[in-house]
Order: structure tokens, then C-alpha cells, then sequence
């Protein structure tokens, strides 16, 4: 099929650590943008000078032509820039564009970044605006989301990952103990990682059942918990990835799908983009789902991850309560998954939650894993999730 | 800091429909061009795209697609409805809702359930559609 070459590879990664309360000095937006990219390009062992591609998303000091405001402030005249609007598929977004730019010829080394600790306090406070409350979903006149959505209270994400969940039960059947263990495998992943929020704390079955039920099914451990954070990678031609100095990880396949924005309209609520885009990610890198080394699944909730090893082919569907139950998701286990802990134990620092995933493939695939490495680690899956599994997508990363 | 739930502001284009919830009867649009049901109200078929767009009245009824109940409220401005029954209503016309239950104890929320809509004016202006079971 059409598509990428494996041409371009993550050459390089920056991350900071995730903290709950994060006590050190404030940066803004636009200073961690800069930060991370030097960061990561120093881990490439590349300079500021080989900067000729961006792809970013929002900063809080611009709404508008963000790319030129990074590309300004950076000094980095580039060919190459996008802003990428996905929410938790963001990151996937931005490195299969920098990949696809490469391969064009227009760039050969790109920044992604995702910054997302706090800013400095504002002196001239202003008082906080109501309308951010309703996150992801528009007040604005005219808005589908405002007028049909918002005013019943179906806002934000846990009430939409709830029904999904629920109606996959009312399919299917459902397992909370099955769930439970998502979390529980994640946790123990995340309790060997010190990057991670719940460093050193894993959790019981037991314990992710006794948490405050937030929305019919899910507990509060089966939700990610917000940090401060932020990441970035460096994506980088092959005659670029030659003269860097970890392994690279090529980008082999991609895909990406968008459905809908509020999951009430989905037309149906239990297969999820994620599979279109998958099954393109797949053909594309000419790989099945047996024939990977981990999986990284965007994990905002439980449910997402269920339906993402369904939809993505890694079991049928309504077989993920048993394939979860089959299988051990540890860094140890026969079916490495998240072994960074994912978000749900290593927590969600924004934008960069969604970077965790790719960037711990490619931290895995260039073998520098730590204690979490995995022995042989040559080929792995990654998604991202955007809105309420309304945008998603998919990456296949590659060692040589 | 006290949040009012927000309301909708009807548009030119759906102003029909919210019209329609507060004399108490639900419209619907439907294509001319291909004859698909279109929720919710749209200048072009979400089918076809074609502009031919009409209104008729339906039943309101449908089955309960799926329900969660929100244990903490999904923004400030709905504390005051915790638990919140939100929920997803399929229409007979194959079209699904966003819409809050009412009117049923917890226990006996099923999925599939047959529902009846519940017209609730919240303002002088602005009736809400709500579903009770049928």
C-alpha cells in the first residue's frame, strides 16, 4: 500500500519527570518548548543549527499562528511547521507528519514537543473564566456541543468514557476485576519507573475496585491522574539518523481516524477509529499485531485500552475481559503493555500523556529502558486517543 | 463560586426545534434528497449534504442506547444534579440524543429500555428534552 517508507526515525527524546505538585521553577509555555527541544536534540546529538521542521500544538502564551511564534523564538528559520488539534492523539499525529514531511524531502530533522508544567502566576490576575470548566466540548453560539450536549451535562471525558463502557457491558459482559487488572499491571510497571507519578506504589485488584466509583463503571484508578510534565522527540532522515547517536526508531507505518466529536452521535459506540487506523498502521509497516515485540495503548481509562487490544486485532471483539485475563502486562509478562505504566501509572501530564506512548517505544526499541527494558524490543505498536475515542491513531516504530 | 448551568441559545437553523420542545413536541428534520433522519439540526443533510431539508413531527420515543450515573458532577454547574443520569436515547428514526433520565429509581435503568420523552422548561424560552421510561 501507499504510504511511508521507513525513511524517518526518532533519533532522540527529552522528558521531564511527572509530578503531582510540581515545585520547581515555572517556565512558560513557550520557554518549555525551547527547553525540551534543545533537550531532545542534545540526546540525538544533534544541534539547534539541523532544526528544519516543528510540529506543535497549542502554547498558552499564543492562541494564534503558534508555529511562527515557536519557529521565532526557537531562531530556527524551518520548511516544515504544523499545529496538531487532537487531543490525546496528538503526539501520534505529530510524528507520523514529521515522518511524512521527511520522506517528502521538504525537512530532515523535526521537533514534536508537548510542554505541560505550569506557567508562572499571572500578576495582573484575571478571574477565572467560567467556560473553561466545560473543557473539550464549545460554549461558543452555534456550537452542536453547546446547544445539544453541554446544557444535559454531558461534559468532559468521564461521563462519555463511562457510557462507552457501559454499553460495551450491555454487549458484551463486563469484568471489573478484569478491568482492575489494566490498572493493576500498569501500576506495577509504573512502580519501576522514576519518571513516573506512582513510582514505587503499585496497587491491589482489590484497591482499584475500592476507589470512589466516579461514573458508572469506572473507579477513580481506572482514570488518569493529572501532572506536570512534557516531552519532546526529534524525528530525523535516514541520512540524519546515520551520524546520531542512539538506534533509531523508524517510523514503518501509520494510520489515523476521526469519527465524531461527542460519542452520542458515534455510529457505533463499541468500534472504535482506533481500528480503521490500526489496520492502515499495520498494512502500511507490513507487520501483524502477533508480530510485535510491546504495545503502548493510549490510556486515559481502562475502556480505552479494552477497546483499543480489540480494535486494533490483538483479540476479537468482545474478547478482552478473557484476553485481559490470558495475559500478564508486566515488563515481564508475555504481552508487554505500557511499560512505562502508561498514564494510568505514570499519570497524565497534558498533551505529553499521549507521548508517553510513542516515546517509551522508542525508548524500548533504542534498548534504554532501564530496569523496565524488555529483551528483545524490535518492533511495537503505539495509539493515540483524542476526545472520547473520537479521534485516534496509530504508529508502528521499528529498530533495525 | 456559584456556576448556572448553562442553556442553549437556539440558532436560525435549529430555532425549529426548540420551538417545537416548548409546544411540547419534537422535530425532526429529514432529507428530501436521500430521506435520512438528521439530529441534530443541520443547514445540510449529514447523509447527502443536500440543503432539501424539512421538518417533521415524531414521537420522541427510542430505547435507552446507554446511561451512566455521575457520582461527581461533570462541571460545577451541574453539582446541584448529582447523581447526574446521563444518558444516550436511539430515536425509532435510528438517530440517537443526548439527554438526562428522569423519573426512574437507579435499579431500574436498562439498557435497551423503551423511553418516552419528558418536555422540562428551564427558562422562558428553553425547553429541555429529558426521557422517562415509556
Amino acid at each position: 500500500m501507499p504510504g511511508l517508507r521507513g525513511e524517518a526515525a526518532v533519533v532522540g527524546f527529552a522528558e521531564y519527570k511527572n509530578e503531582r505538585k510540581y515545585t520547581g521553577a515555572r517556565k512558560f509555555t513557550i520557554e518549555q518548548w525551547a527547553d525540551l527541544a534543545k533537550l531532545a536534540l542534545d540526546d540525538a546529538g544533534l544541534s539547534a543549527r539541523d532544526i528544519n521542521g516543528i510540529v506543535c500544538s497549542d502554547i498558552r502564551e499564543s492562541g494564534m499562528f503558534t508555529p511562527a511564534t515557536i519557529v521565532e523564538y526557537l531562531g530556527r528559520p524551518v520548511n516544515f511547521a504544523e499545529r496538531i488539534d487532537l487531543g490525546g492523539a496528538t503526539s501520534v499525529g505529530m510524528i507520523w507528519r514529521a515522518a511524512a514531511a521527511i520522506e517528502l524531502g521538504i525537512c530532515d530533522v523535526v521537533v514534536c514537543a508537548a510542554p505541560a508544567r505550569p506557567i508562572p502566576s499571572n500578576p495582573n490576575s484575571r478571574p477565572v473564566d467560567p467556560r473553561r470548566y466545560f473543557g473539550a466540548s464549545s460554549v461558543e453560539w452555534g456550537s452542536p456541543q453547546a446547544e445539544f450536549d453541554i446544557p444535559y451535562g454531558n461534559v468532559a471525558q468521564n461521563c462519555g468514557y463511562a457510557m462507552i463502557a457501559q454499553r460495551y457491558a450491555s454487549q458484551f459482559g463486563y469484568d471489573p476485576r478484569a478491568m482492575a487488572k489494566i490498572v493493576v499491571h500498569q501500576r506495577a510497571n509504573a512502580a519501576a519507573n522514576p519518571n513516573a507519578a506512582f513510582f514505587g506504589q503499585p496497587v491491589t485488584v482489590d484497591d482499584v475496585l475500592a476507589s470512589k466509583m466516579i461514573a458508572d463503571p469506572l473507579h477513580m484508578l481506572e482514570i488518569v491522574m493529572p501532572v506536570a510534565g512534557g516531552s519532546a522527540v526529534v524525528v530525523a532522515s535516514r541520512e540524519v539518523a546515520r551520524r546520531c547517536k542512539h538506534r533509531p526508531a523508524w517510523v514503518t507505518g501509520f494510520g489515523e481516524h476521526l469519527t465524531i466529536k461527542t460519542p452520542t452521535y458515534a455510529q457505533d459506540l463499541v468500534h472504535t477509529p482506533v481500528g480503521p487506523a490500526s489496520r492502515q498502521a499495520f498494512a502500511m509497516a507490513g507487520v501483524k499485531p502477533e508480530d510485535v515485540d510491546a504495545v503502548q495503548l493510549y490510556d486515559c481509562y481502562t475502556i480505552t485500552v479494552l477497546l483499543t487490544l480489540e480494535d486494533a486485532g490483538f483479540c476479537g471483539k468482545g474478547e478482552g475481559m478473557d484476553f485481559v485475563n490470558d495475559h500478564d502486562f508486566t515488563t515481564a509478562g508475555d504481552f508487554p503493555m505500557n511499560t512505562h505504566g502508561g498514564q494510568l501509572g505514570a499519570g497524565q501530564a497534558g498533551l505529553a500523556g499521549g507521548m508517553s506512548h510513542p516515546l517509551e517505544a522508542v525508548r524500548q526499541i533504542m534498548g534504554r529502558a532501564g530496569d523496565l527494558q524488555l529483551g528483545q524490543c524490535d518492533t511495537v505498536y503505539v495509539s493515540g486517543t483524542g476526545g472520547v475515542m473520537s479521534e485516534q491513531a496509530a504508529l508502528i516504530l521499528r529498530g533495525d | 463560586m456559584d456556576f448556572e448551568a448553562p442553556l442553549p441559545t437556539p440558532t436560525p437553523t435549529s430555532a425549529p426545534f426548540w420551538a417545537g420542545l416548548k409546544d411540547g413536541v419534537f422535530r425532526m428534520q429529514k432529507c428530501d434528497d436521500c430521506g435520512g433522519w438528521v439530529f441534530y439540526p443541520r443547514s445540510r443533510c449529514s447523509h447527502c449534504l443536500s440543503d432539501a431539508l424539512s421538518w417533521h413531527e415524531i414521537s420522541g420515543a427510542g430505547t435507552l442506547y446507554t446511561f451512566t450515573i455521575a457520582r461527581q458532577p461533570t462541571s460545577p454547574h451541574f453539582a446541584r444534579e448529582v447523581p447526574q443520569r446521563l444518558a444516550v436515547v436511539e430515536l425509532d428514526e435510528g438517530v440517537r440524543v443526548t439527554t438526562t433520565l428522569v423519573d426512574v429509581a437507579d435499579a431500574d435503568i436498562r439498557i435497551g429500555m423503551r423511553v418516552k420523552p419528558v418536555y422540562e422548561p428551564v427558562s422562558d424560552d428553553i425547553t429541555l428534552l429529558r426521557y422517562r421510561p415509556a
